[in-house]
C-alpha cells in the first residue's frame, strides 16, 4: 500500500485506533461482547495467516488451537492460577502441539495437508468431548473468571474489551516485527519457492515447522482471551466449522496482508450482526458476500486495494514515461 | 460372528454412498480443480428439493425425477457457471473457501424455506429383511447396495469404454492437448459436474430414508466422502470407490468394537496413516510435483 503517502497512513491507524477505544464506551453488553469476539478472533486469524499467507501452509486446525488455548486457560484459572500464567502455559502447549502438527507439512502439501490438519480438528474436538475428567465433557466449564490487571477487575464488560484490545494491539505489534524479520523473509521464500529458498540455505525444514508453531501458538492466545470472554466452554464452539471459519476469514480479508485479518475477522464476526434485521436470513445473506466478494476479487478484501492501487502505479509510471518521451522529442 | 457379518453388509451399504458421492468429488477435482466443500450439502439438498415438489402435489416417481433434473440445473448447470468458472483460474484456495460458503448458504436456505426439523423421506426400495446364508439382512442394506453398485458401473463404463468418456479423460488429464486434438474440453468440464449433481441426487435419494432429511445430514456425509476420496487416491475414480467402501465398513467396525465415543477417531488415523505414508492413496498414482 505504498501509494498512500505515509503521514497520512500513520494518522489514518492512529483514528482507527482511537475510535476502536472511545467509541465502544457507551456500547451495551452484546456490542461489547461482538467486539471483544471480534479483537480474539482476529488474533487467531492473524497466526492463521502466517501460517497461511505467509509461509503458504494451509491448516484446517486453526480452531483446534483455539480450543486447546481456551481449556487450558479454562482449566488453570478455575483452579486459582492468574490468566496471564494460562496464557503463557496456553501459549507453550499449542507452539508443541503446532511443531508436531508441522511434521506432515514435510511430508506433504496443499490439498494433502488441508486434510491431515481437518483431521487433527476433528481428533481434537473428540478429545474435548470425551475426556470429562479434563475438560467437563458436554457439560463443559463454566464459572470461569476474568482476569485482575494491575488490580483492576475486568468482571464488567467494558475493561474486557480493553483487554482484549490490548492483547490485539501486543500481538499485532509482534507480528509486524517478525515479518519484517529475517523470519518474515525466510516465511515468504518458503512460500514462493521452496526449492530456491533451500538452496539458498534457508533451512525449509525448521521454518516450515515454525511457521505451524507460531501460527498456532497465536490461536492459543486467542483461546485463553476468549474462555475469560464468555466464561463458560464447551466443545461446540471448538468443532471443525470453527477453523473453517478462521480460514474463510483469511482468505476474505486477504491472506498475505497485514491487515487482512482485521478485516476478515470484521467480515465474519460483524457482518452477520449488522444482517440480523434480516432475520432468519442473515446466515444466508452472509454466505452469498462472502461468494460475491470471492468472485469479484479472490484474494480478498485488500486485493481489492492492492490491485487498484497497482493499476494507478502503472498509469502514473506510464503517464511519466509519455512525458519523459515527448521531452526528449523536443530535444531531438 | 453373525454380528460381524450384519456389521460388514451395513457398512457396505453405506460404504456405497459414500462411494457415490467420494466419485463426484474426484470428478469435480480432476476436471477444473475444484475442492468441494459443499459437497455433503449437495446430497442434503435433493431430498428436500424431492419433498417440496412431493409436499406440491407430484407423486413419488415424479418427485424423483423433478428432484434429479432440478438439482442437475442448480448443483450442476449453475453451479458451475456461476461460481467454478468466475474463480477456477484463481487457484485453488479461493474456490474452496467459496464452496465452504455455499456449504453455509445451502443449510441456511433450507432451514429457512423448509424446516429445521428432521423430516422422514420414503424409501424406494421395499423395506424388510430376507435370509442370506442363514442371516436375516435388510432389504434397505441390499437394494442401497446393489443401486450404487449399478450407478458406479454405469460410470466407470461411460468413462472407459465409450469415446465421451475417453474425451473426459482427456480434458482432465491435459486440456491442452486434448484442445489440440478436438475435443470440446469445456463441454466435458460442464459434463463432470452435471454427473456430480446426478450423483449427489442418487446418493440423497438413497441415504435420506436412512438417516431423515435435515439441513444438517450433509455435514457428516461430506466429511466422509473427503476421507473417502483421499483414502482411496485423489485422482483415481476407481480409488473413490474402494475408499467409500473401505471408510463404510470401518466406520461400523468403529462403532461396534472401539468406544463409541472415539468412532468417528478411526476414519481419521487412518486418513492420517493414509496421507503420511501413501499420499497418493491406496489406488491413486502420484501426481507430479509443480515445483
Amino acid at each position: 500500500m505504498s501509494g498512500f503517502a505515509k503521514p497520512l497512513k500513520i494518522a489514518f491507524g492512529l483514528i482507527v485506533i482511537a475510535a476502536l477505544i472511545v467509541v465502544p464506551m457507551n456500547f451495551n453488553r452484546y456490542g461489547l461482547f461482538i467486539l471483544s469476539q471480534w479483537a480474539v478472533m482476529a488474533i487467531a486469524a492473524m497466526g492463521l495467516n502466517l501460517t497461511l499467507g505467509y509461509a503458504g501452509q494451509v491448516s484446517l486446525a486453526q480452531g483446534a488451537f483455539v480450543g486447546i488455548g481456551a481449556y487450558a486457560a479454562a482449566i488453570m484459572t478455575t483452579h486459582g492460577w492468574p490468566l496471564p500464567a494460562a496464557i503463557v502455559v496456553a501459549i507453550a502447549l499449542s507452539f508443541a502441539v503446532g511443531w508436531v502438527l508441522g511434521y506432515p507439512a514435510l511430508r506433504v502439501q496443499h490439498h494433502y495437508l488441508a486434510f491431515v490438519t481437518l483431521a487433527f480438528s476433528t481428533l481434537a474436538f473428540l478429545v474435548f468431548r470425551n475426556e470429562s475428567w479434563l475438560t467437563g465433557g458436554i457439560y463443559g466449564i463454566s464459572n470461569i473468571p476474568r482476569p485482575h490487571i494491575f488490580s483492576i477487575a475486568t468482571n464488567k464488560p467494558l475493561p474486557f474489551y480493553y483487554v482484549c484490545l490490548g492483547s490485539l494491539a501486543i500481538v499485532s505489534l509482534a507480528v509486524w516485527w517478525l515479518i519484517r524479520s529475517p523470519w518474515g523473509r525466510a516465511f515468504m521464500a518458503l512460500r514462493e519457492n521452496p526449492l530456491r529458498a533451500q538452496s539458498l540455505g534457508v533451512d525449509t525444514r525448521r521454518y516450515t515447522l515454525m511457521a505451524f508453531a507460531i501460527g498456532s501458538a497465536l490461536g492459543g492466545v486467542a483461546g485463553a482471551l476468549y474462555a475469560p470472554l464468555t466464561q463458560y466452554i464447551d466443545p461446540v464452539p471448538f468443532n471443525l466449522s470453527l477453523s473453517l471459519d478462521l480460514l474463510m476469514m483469511v482468505i476474505v480479508g486477504g491472506a498475505g496482508f497485514f491487515l487482512g485479518p482485521f478485516l476478515g475477522a470484521m467480515i465474519a464476526v460483524l457482518l452477520p450482526e449488522w444482517l440480523r434485521f434480516t432475520e432468519g436470513y442473515y446466515l444466508m445473506l452472509y454466505a452469498i458476500a462472502v461468494m460475491g466478494l470471492l468472485i469479484w476479487s479472490p484474494t480478498g478484501i485488500l486485493g481489492i486495494l492492492d490491485r487498484y492501487l497497482a493499476e494507478r502505479r502503472t498509469k502514473a509510471a506510464s503517464a511519466q514515461r509519455a512525458v519523459a518521451k515527448s521531452r526528449l522529442e523536443t530535444v531531438q | 460372528m453373525s454380528n460381524l457379518f450384519d456389521l460388514l453388509v451395513a457398512g457396505l451399504a453405506t460404504g456405497a454412498i459414500y462411494a457415490l458421492v467420494a466419485v463426484g468429488f474426484t470428478l469435480l477435482w480432476q476436471t477444473s480443480q475444484t475442492i468441494n466443500f459443499a459437497q455433503g450439502e449437495f446430497v442434503m439438498l435433493p431430498a428436500f428439493l424431492m419433498l417440496a415438489a412431493m409436499h406440491a402435489g407430484a407423486p413419488f416417481w415424479l418427485a424423483i425425477i423433478l428432484g434429479i433434473l432440478l438439482s442437475m440445473l442448480l448443483l450442476g448447470l449453475a453451479f458451475k457457471m456461476l461460481l467454478v468458472d468466475p474463480m477456477m483460474r484463481h487457484g485453488v484456495l479461493p474456490l474452496a473457501i467459496a464452496t465452504m460458503a455455499l456449504a453455509i448458504g445451502l443449510k441456511e436456505a433450507v432451514k429457512q424455506f423448509f424446516s429445521a426439523e428432521a423430516s422422514p423421506f420414503p424409501s424406494i426400495v421395499p423395506t424388510g429383511d430376507v435370509s442370506i446364508l442363514g442371516h436375516a439382512v435388510s432389504l434397505q442394506s441390499i437394494g442401497v447396495l446393489v443401486l450404487a453398485i449399478l450407478a458406479v458401473f454405469g460410470l466407470t463404463a461411460l468413462l472407459n469404454r465409450t469415446s465421451l468418456g475417453h474425451q473426459m479423460q482427456a480434458a482432465a488429464q491435459n486440456p491442452t492437448v486434448a484442445r489440440i486434438i478436438g475435443v470440446p474440453v469445456e463441454r466435458m468440464i460442464l459434463l463432470t459436474f452435471l454427473i456430480n449433481a446426478f450423483l449427489v441426487a442418487l446418493a440423497s435419494l438413497l441415504i435420506t430414508p436412512i438417516y431423515l432429511a435435515k439441513f444438517t445430514s450433509g455435514e457428516v456425509l461430506g466429511q466422509a466422502a473427503f476421507i473417502a476420496a483421499i483414502v482411496g487416491g485423489f485422482n483415481q475414480v476407481r480409488g473413490a470407490i474402494a475408499g467409500g467402501l473401505l471408510i463404510g465398513v470401518l466406520d461400523n467396525l468403529a462403532a461396534a468394537y472401539v468406544t463409541t465415543q472415539y468412532r468417528a477417531a478411526v476414519p481419521m488415523i487412518f486418513l492420517i496413516a493414509v496421507i503420511l505414508f501413501r499420499p497418493q492413496g491406496l489406488l491413486g498414482r502420484a501426481e507430479e510435483r509443480t515445483v
